[in-house]
């Protein structure tokens, strides 16, 4: 596979994770949309239900709603379900007030659709500083 | 601050400002003199109750006025519900943790009818975001989502980093939206909120709503804007002739134009109301929730509910704050609603109940029924299968055990 070129990411917190990806096509919320014991996405019908977004490199492309996540990711991550990165099409403060303060790397906007090509399953990198998302190697889906 | 030589509290707080302001490119801090949080068990769980009680303890206080958000326990319902006696410690202990911090613990989502209404340019720091785009949308007041940690650590601070909606920048308007329905109940304002809101989820989407029949009530204006919240992720909307910043089109834009132009028309309206299906499923929950009740709708529905009862195996569950459930008993409403049958609950959200999934189970809970279309949005992750119906049509719901449609 010819090593593909990185997605440009516009904004960026947290340190370096490489990881799963697991891809939605719909926004996300830890409150509307997870069941917050088990890190499975729980709102009948979303995109992703049924998928556990624990160590995850969570791709989605918009922040639903929810003040509460802010308290949300610091108890997901202290009860080990947290996903390793958030990467937002577009996003709101909550979120990454919540993912600053429970130190989980975050990002905002990219310069190209990873819908493109990244897949669940694959195994991508994050870097907040070089503002980066890079797909390291295929995985397998699901 | 950032030295530590007002505690350690203060310091990780301006640690976290700083890092969400160099997130959002923000320049500069801006003093904020009102703050609201969300701080409850259900949602901060055992690991921000840690977190809270380890600020306590360092002796730090909020430095402006900072008042708390609908939270999870109503105690003197805990035996009733059912809800967990040690989680019901746990919420004591919390709020005795934020009182110690100088926290007003208010309990209410709807502190801009009930506890404070900021001026127009007036910075604050709040939480639920049903009450930052009122404060932007009707007060003019400057807020971003706050949520609970950033709103404390605005609270210990008096500041926070000027982004998002303190700047000019992101309060004009980005695209226009015609009203061309009657909009008569609460919940078709809700409704205009979902088809506004799911159509353009972003942060930064600034709808301008014009073509009002008539000028809008709070409660109306507050159901449009926890929708748009919910539904859209947005922190502001303007109403031509109606809102502080929108008193022409021209102004509503501040010298833009609009990137599109959509009408929500009556026929648009009965279309989110027949997208819900019971699902072969009982009708036996019917919820006023998400926002709190203001004195008006508990005025209301104590006359709906008037000589009526909730039918057998139904429940209808109402929250509203303390203040105004206190004022809803002195005038008689209360008394009303209860002898209906129907439960009110002071200081919570039904969203956020403490042991909510398992009471669903217990009680054979699917469809909810309710006249809040942000409610309607974000119980999905407890599994209910939701309705959304007019106020009236509701109580007829939770009376009959009948859909009216």
């Amino acid at each position: 596979m010819k090593a593909p070129k990185p997605i440009r990411l516009k904004r960026a917190f947290g340190p370096v994770v490489e990881g799963v990806a697991l891809v939605s096509t719909e926004g996300f919320s830890p409150r509307y949309d997870l069941d917050r014991w088990s890190g499975l996405i729980s709102r009948p019908g979303h995109a992703l239900e049924g998928h556990n977004i624990r160590d995850k490199i969570l791709i989605t492309p918009s922040a639903k709603g929810g003040i509460a996540a802010g308290w949300a990711f610091y108890d997901i991550r202290a009860k080990g379900i947290a996903p390793k990165a958030f990467v937002f099409g577009v996003t709101n403060p909550v979120m990454v007030q919540g993912a600053v303060f429970a130190g989980i790397t975050i990002t905002e906007g990219w310069s190209a659709s990873p819908y493109d090509s990244i897949r669940t399953g694959d195994i991508v990198r994050v870097d907040p500083a070089k503002r980066t998302l890079t797909l390291l190697r295929r995985g397998n889906p699901g | 601050m950032l030295r530590g030589e007002q505690g350690r509290a203060v310091q990780e707080a301006l640690q976290l400002q700083l890092e969400v302001g160099r997130f959002f490119g923000a320049k500069r801090f801006v003093p904020v003199s009102n703050v609201h949080m969300m701080g409850d068990i259900e949602v901060m769980g055992d690991a921000g109750k840690s977190f809270l009680e380890r600020a306590a303890q360092s002796g730090a206080k909020c430095r402006q006025p900072t008042t708390t958000n609908a939270r999870c326990i109503d105690f003197a319902h805990v035996e009733n519900l059912k809800q967990d006696k040690d989680e019901a410690r746990k919420e004591k202990e919390l709020i005795a943790c934020l009182r110690r911090m100088d926290v007003i613990t208010a309990d209410t989502c709807i502190n801009y009818q009930t506890l404070y209404q900021p001026h127009l340019g007036e910075h604050v720091a709040w939480g639920d975001t049903g009450t930052v785009i009122y404060a932007n949308s009707v007060f003019g007041a400057r807020s971003n989502f706050e949520a609970g940690p950033a709103a404390l650590a605005a609270g210990l601070t008096g500041r926070v980093p000027a982004y998002g909606f303190h700047l000019d920048e992101h309060r004009r308007g980005t695209f226009q939206v015609n009203l061309k329905a009657d909009l008569a109940d609460l919940a078709d304002w809700g409704a205009v909120g979902k088809i506004v809101g799911s159509s353009h989820q972003d942060y930064y989407a600034v709808p301008v709503f014009t073509g009002m029949k008539r000028t809008p009530t709070a409660d109306e204006l507050k159901q449009l804007g926890a929708a748009l919240a919910s539904y859209g992720s947005m922190g502001m909307f303007h109403m031509v002739g109606v809102t502080p910043e929108a008193p022409t089109l021209k102004a509503a834009f501040g010298g833009r134009r609009p990137k599109e132009t959509m009408t929500v028309t009556n026929r648009d309206i009965e279309k989110v109301y027949a997208g819900y299906d019971t699902q072969n499923n009982p009708l036996n929950l019917v919820v006023f929730s998400g926002p709190q009740q203001s004195l008006l709708e508990m005025k209301q529905l104590a006359a709906l509910l008037k000589d009526r009862h909730v039918a057998k195996g139904s429940q209808l569950f109402i929250t509203t704050s303390n203040g105004v459930k206190s004022a809803a008993k002195e005038l008689g409403y209360l008394k009303a609603i209860e002898d209906a049958g129907a439960i009110v609950l002071e200081g919570v959200c039904f969203y956020i109940l403490q042991n909510l999934p398992q009471m669903r189970v217990r009680e054979g809970w699917s469809n909810l029924v309710t006249n809040s279309a942000k409610l309607a949005n974000i119980i999905g992750a407890h599994k209910f299968n939701t309705i959304l119906r007019r106020t009236a049509e509701c109580v007829d719901i939770a009376c009959t055990g009948r859909d009216v449609r």
